[in-house]
């Protein structure tokens, strides 16, 4: 499984005596690489730093953190600031998981079809997937704000999982079907041959090669979902608001008042630590899926 | 699949039942039903809502009415800076109304598109070379940059936010006594810098993966041949990376002149950062009808724009990862 072109260097160091015009040239990469690592990395550690500083303190200076308090958890959790941090996190899990699920049971087929089988009509209905993909989020606001309204489904969940298919499905059918044309098809043949009926096949052989696959493009769909804000802003009530939203009306737009910084940024910490950790876990299987793919969230 | 003949153990394959065609259509016919649903529904009745007037009071008699068609006076409304005014009569906008704030969204839409995706085509491209070549400690390089794309939009926003205040950490770092946030182009360069931030590690992930079907033996010639770096990152990578290159620019441009989360939380409703999206947002608080009818007009802006972009510089999305699917 060619997973990874990426593992592959760009330009293959040809073999010579190490000279000093070398030393150089790596000098030079690791000092790019320090670089890129930087632009990564400091303001999510910026992040981190002000969420455990002491809120009195929060526009220190200093590159590590100082007055180390957990105090912006507790605040960030508080519901008696008219914020309810823990649930829209609750609400997050509910609607990304919800998107999920229905995008992944619609996708594979359609993935496994266009990366499978030749047939007429092929390029109408990828362009038509990517068109959709590429439509901008806020022509569906207006009219779904109002059909939802019409519906009685203002703030209730279902407001906001089927808007988020608009955009999660097409980027799952094309991660999906770039990562099934790799897969090693002769094998599901090979089975065949060798007397398993083709549903066999396709469980024991197919399915634990495209296990992996399927995982990943969970993986990128469920962030995609999480990191909606304009749609889940107009649709969401109080009970119902996914983290985004949560986070982006923390502290109010309470004019000349400095926002709850500290509590903010632990909340922010919180939603983007179990996405860190995913990352840094399915490196390798993310930025192909991403690539493959070429739709951004 | 529950459609498929009953098993037989004969190795001898059955004819299909349909047509492959038909059996195809068959499978992707639930994500087009979907696609239809939760984005033909919504557009349809967006371009319907489009030509009818907004409810309100009329002005002529004082009374609530409920709207009724307005022709295209929701799309002159916008593009010709139209308005009605207390006789009924069609004037321009005045200052401070939606209509006269259109042209300006636009501008400021378009100038963010432009400086953020040459940016990150720029700086990712230089990211690109630096993650392309083999060192120590490579792979953690690549999931750090993963890092700013994992964050959602509205953290980053929040983020950067606090990083541009007054006291804030951008001030200290370099001296300034900016009010990033609040006065027009620092705003502006705010957005900017947290978007570049935040997709520049995209689009350099889009371009390595370009660079990496490059064939190596094409670079071990032109070394023969005795070309430079630089003659060989022109007359080479740049031409061959051209369709990658292309493509995630595509990509990048469609998805910057739809910005909105960043502008939206970051500066709030400061009119100098004010994109399409945003006003459309704002516009639908007041008029449903009105907003759809600029809705429709961001629709057809972008799509002119991802048109241009296919057809004249011909970065075709659909074909080149066909074809990079196939190089594989």
């Amino acid at each position: 499984m060619s997973t990874d072109v990426l593992d592959q260097p760009v330009n293959k160091p040809v073999r010579q005596p190490v000279s000093w015009g070398r030393r150089l040239t790596s000098g030079r990469v690791y000092l790019g690489a320090l670089i890129v690592l930087i632009w990564g990395l400091a303001p999510f550690y910026w992040m981190v730093v002000t969420a455990l500083r002491d809120p009195a303190y929060i526009f220190d200076n200093t590159p590590w953190p100082t007055h180390i308090t957990f105090d912006n958890f507790r605040t960030a959790f508080d519901t008696n600031r008219g914020t309810d941090f823990g649930r829209a996190l609750g609400n997050s899990v509910i609607i990304g998981a919800a998107t999920t699920a229905i995008a992944l049971l619609l996708g594979v087929m359609a993935a496994y079809a266009l990366a499978r089988l030749t047939f007429r009509g092929k390029y109408l209905v990828s362009g038509l997937i990517l068109s959709a993909s590429m439509f901008p989020v806020v022509v569906l606001a207006t009219p779904l704000f109002q059909l939802f309204t019409d519906l009685g489904w203002y703030g209730h969940y279902q407001a906001m999982i089927i808007p988020n298919i608009s955009f999660v499905l097409p980027m799952t059918v094309y991660i999906l079907s770039s990562f099934f044309s790799e897969l090693p098809w002769e094998l599901e043949e090979a089975a065949r041959i060798d007397g398993a009926s083709r549903f066999q096949a396709f469980r024991l052989i197919m399915l634990p090669l495209a296990a992996p696959a399927v995982f990943t493009t969970a993986i990128l769909a469920f962030i995609a979902a999480v990191n909606e804000f304009l749609l889940s802003n107009l649709l969401s009530s109080d009970a119902t608001a996914p983290v985004t939203v949560a986070i982006a009306h923390f502290g109010g737009n309470n004019g000349s008042k400095v926002p709850p910084y500290g509590a903010i940024m632990a909340a922010g910490t919180i939603v983007t630590i179990p996405l860190v950790i995913m990352v840094l876990l399915f490196q390798r299987r993310i930025i192909s899926g991403l690539t493959a793919g070429g739709v951004k969230s | 699949m529950k459609s498929q003949a009953p098993q037989s153990n004969s190795p001898k394959r059955r004819g299909p039942v349909l047509g492959l065609t038909a059996r195809a259509w068959l499978f992707v016919a639930p994500v087009l039903l979907a696609l239809v649903v939760v984005v033909g529904y919504p557009v349809v009745r967006a371009v319907i809502m489009s030509f009818q007037k907004d409810a309100g009071i009329d002005k002529s008699t004082g009374m609530f009415v409920e709207g009724g068609s307005a022709g295209f006076g929701n799309y002159t409304h916008w593009l010709l800076q139209q308005c009605t005014n207390s006789l009924g009569e069609t004037v321009s906008c005045p200052t401070g109304n939606g209509g006269s704030e259109f042209w300006a969204a636009v501008g400021v839409t378009f100038f963010f598109a432009v400086v953020t995706v040459s940016l990150e085509a720029t700086i990712g491209l230089g990211m690109a070379m630096i993650m392309g070549k083999t060192f120590k400690g490579r792979a953690l390089l690549r999931a750090a940059v993963l890092i700013p794309w994992a964050i959602p939009t509205a953290v980053t926003a929040r983020l950067w936010e606090f990083m541009f205040q007054y006291d804030g950490v951008v001030n200290r770092v370099f001296g300034t006594h900016i009010v990033w946030t609040v006065e027009g182009w620092p705003a502006r360069f705010a957005v900017i810098i947290a978007d570049v931030w935040k997709t520049t590690p995209f689009m350099a992930l889009l371009i390595l993966a370009g660079l990496q079907v490059i064939p190596e033996d094409v670079y071990e010639a032109a070394k023969v041949d005795g070309a430079s770096a630089w003659q060989r990152f022109w007359n080479i990578t740049m031409p061959l990376l051209k369709p990658a290159l292309l493509v995630a620019v595509l990509f990048r441009t469609m998805d910057a002149l739809r910005l909105y989360d960043l502008p939206a939380i970051m500066t709030q409703d400061l009119g100098a950062t004010r994109t399409i999206s945003t006003l459309v947002v704002q516009q639908s608080r007041s008029g449903a009808n009105s907003a759809s009818a600029l809705s429709i007009i961001t629709f057809l802006l972008i799509f002119a724009v991802a048109f241009v972009l296919v057809k004249g510089l011909g970065a075709n999305a659909v074909r080149t990862q066909e074809a990079q699917r196939e190089a594989h």
